[in-house]
């Protein structure tokens, strides 16, 4: 084959790519909610990297004397708490720890179970015995089997993540192994090997881009989950210690002060359920967007 | 569909046998000798000697693992590290309140769920569908601890109508209901949100297909058509829905006893993990993953009775 035409090649093959990143970056931003999504995300990551610029106070900075501050009072926007730190700071710092945790314990499981998934998909032998675990991990429901972990390791917000990334790698497994299933019997796959091509290079270079839509899908709403869960471990005692400002934990301290300072536990649950609706309508547009076909209504 | 079912409980009973073994492995990892948390601070080395024979801790691990299996065949979970109360015991003192939450939230889901789903179908982009649709995206982002917190906050301390906590009546008095509602709110939204999405995009691809537009030619009346005819077909998506959120369900009530100090399965289980008890985290853990695998049977049982499409082969 001529130069020229392999340089050609290559380029209709790029410009392919970018065509559907842009088909589906048109079509994410054509959904309103995605949109207040993408904004909600973006002002959160945000103040997570800026939160010292953005925090009006140090998160654990104790004022004695001005605990109980209400929402909008002066110097403190979002009130103080019992020990009299500022809550829009803590939020702050907060948010920080949110991503940070979503980002880690979302990344590992997408690791662990991508490289599962390719796995069981690709080679029968292991399919058998990879998705035995997987269906045992799966009986343990919701969140029981990250307690479970957090009883073996401890608890800690480190082991929050470990624990949680840990449960996320079953359902990106099940998630990759079916999309392998479908691709690894398509002509472009036999082509593939009948010229000799490595099974490693056809599992990463030609199978993995083509599941890459559903694990994006599956990586955006397993944030929301992730940072959900986060903060219900910590509301229960089994992630974030004080004084970790840590969203769950807050709402679990303004428990105690719910008759005389409501705004403690309101404030932080809001904060949450902002960040986890952002996710979950992006991962709903992204699912949209890349499969079409995907939207019943 | 009978030898489905024998098949399925043959798979069920591997499958407890995994997870038993994989509560039972994990609690075996977890760093710290039980010897010493059961003996304290002031016990001596033969002391805890002692109480290794005693348990039985010195034997080969597996040996131990058949022991447990024997006794938890014979409803035998152990003795609670804390307090030496048997794991049975506290367990069966606290299950009726779990049951009961887990139960009262799956109806309050159920209800609310499909009536909303229905109305937003029927009466698509309307007000009443954009209010239905903006609740089940809300109630799936909302912290249920949260939304506990939010509905304590509003009915029990400020409105002062319902108990801020505990679940300590019949649920066939009215204190008992009484105690019940918030609880059950709080568990049951987001799964009243899940249910509420998808009854109203299966319904509205239920509508639109051939035999309910025959239907309508025949003059059949709406509410007929959408009562008798669309509904079966619709539910059938609905009822995995329900089948695959019951686990969250459970992972709920863990979180919900915490917030409303109901004294159940989940609350034992969290006081139990922190004071790292493992009989009593085996025991509540053996006992929810069991009980999730076993309803997940009944859905998969119940979904082949309602699609007679639907064969297991």
């Amino acid at each position: 084959m001529p130069a020229e035409v392999m340089m050609e090649e290559r380029k209709s093959g790029q410009s392919k790519k970018a065509g559907f990143l842009l088909d589906t970056t048109k079509n994410l931003l054509k959904n309103k909610l995605a949109v207040i999504g993408l904004i909600i995300i973006v002002i959160q990551v945000l103040m997570a990297v800026f939160a010292p610029l953005i925090a009006s106070h140090p998160p654990n900075e104790q004022n004695v004397g001005a605990p109980f501050l209400g929402v909008f009072s002066e110097g403190h926007l979002l009130g103080t708490d019992n020990y009299g730190r500022d809550i829009w700071s803590r939020i702050v710092y907060g948010a920080r720890i949110s991503l940070i945790v979503g980002i880690s314990t979302v990344g590992i499981g997408l690791i662990g179970g991508i490289a599962l998934g390719l796995l069981a998909g690709y080679y029968k032998k292991l399919d058998a015995i990879i998705m035995r675990i997987v269906d045992l991990l799966f009986a343990f429901p919701g969140i029981l089997l990250a307690m479970l972990i957090i009883a073996i390791l401890g608890t800690s917000l480190v082991n929050v993540v470990i624990a949680i990334s840990i449960w996320s790698i079953p359902g990106c497994a099940r998630i990759v192994r079916g999309s392998v299933l479908s691709i690894k019997n398509q002509e472009y796959v036999l082509a593939l090997r009948s010229i000799g091509a490595g099974n490693a290079r056809i599992l990463l270079k030609h199978i993995l881009p083509n599941c890459i839509a559903p694990i994006i899908v599956f990586a955006t709403t397993r944030m929301a989950t992730a940072i959900l869960s986060t903060a219900a471990l910590s509301y229960l005692g089994l992630g974030a210690q004080p004084p970790t400002p840590e969203w769950g934990a807050m709402i679990a301290v303004g428990q105690n002060f719910m008759w005389d300072a409501p705004h403690m536990s309101i404030v932080p649950g809001i904060a949450i359920m902002l960040t986890v609706f952002a996710f979950n309508v992006v991962g709903d547009g992204l699912r949209d967007a890349l499969d079409p076909n995907m939207n019943l209504n | 569909m009978i030898g489905f079912i024998v098949r399925r409980i043959f798979q069920l009973l591997f499958l407890l046998l995994g997870i038993s073994f994989i509560v039972f492995m994990s609690m075996h990892l977890a760093p710290g000798d039980p010897a010493t948390i059961i003996g304290g601070p002031t016990a001596t080395e033969s002391d805890l000697e002692a109480i290794r024979e005693d348990l039985g801790l010195n034997r080969p691990v597996l040996i131990q693992y058949v022991d447990y299996l024997k006794g938890v065949v014979k409803g035998d979970f152990g003795y609670s590290y804390q307090n030496s109360q048997p794991v049975s015991e506290a367990i069966a003192s606290r299950f009726p309140n779990t049951i009961k939450l887990a139960t009262a939230s799956i109806i309050v889901a159920v209800i609310i769920g499909i009536i909303a789903g229905m109305i937003s179908a029927m009466r698509q982009n309307s007000w009443l569908d954009v209010t239905s649709t903006t609740f089940a995206l809300v109630g799936v982002s909302i912290p249920n601890f949260w939304l506990g917190t939010i509905l304590i906050l509003l009915f029990a301390v400020n409105l002062q109508w319902l108990p801020v906590s505990g679940l300590n009546n019949s649920i066939f008095s009215i204190d008992g209901l009484k105690e019940l509602i918030l609880p059950s709110i709080t568990l049951g939204t987001s799964t009243a949100a899940l249910i509420a999405r998808m009854s109203r995009s299966s319904m509205l691809e239920v509508i639109k297909s051939d035999y309910i537009r025959t239907a309508k030619a025949k003059g059949v009346k709406n509410r007929t058509i959408i009562w008798v005819h669309a509904l079966r077909n619709a539910m059938i998506p609905v009822v995995t829905v329900i089948g695959i959120n019951f686990g969250a369900l459970l992972g709920g009530t863990i979180i919900t006893e915490q917030v409303f100090a109901i004294n159940g399965i989940g609350r034992l289980m969290v006081d139990a993990i922190a004071a790292r008890d493992f009989p009593v985290v085996q025991g509540t853990v053996l006992l929810v993953a069991a009980i999730f695998v076993i309803v997940n049977l009944i859905v998969d049982i119940v979904y082949a009775k309602i699609d007679p499409r639907i064969t297991y082969e």
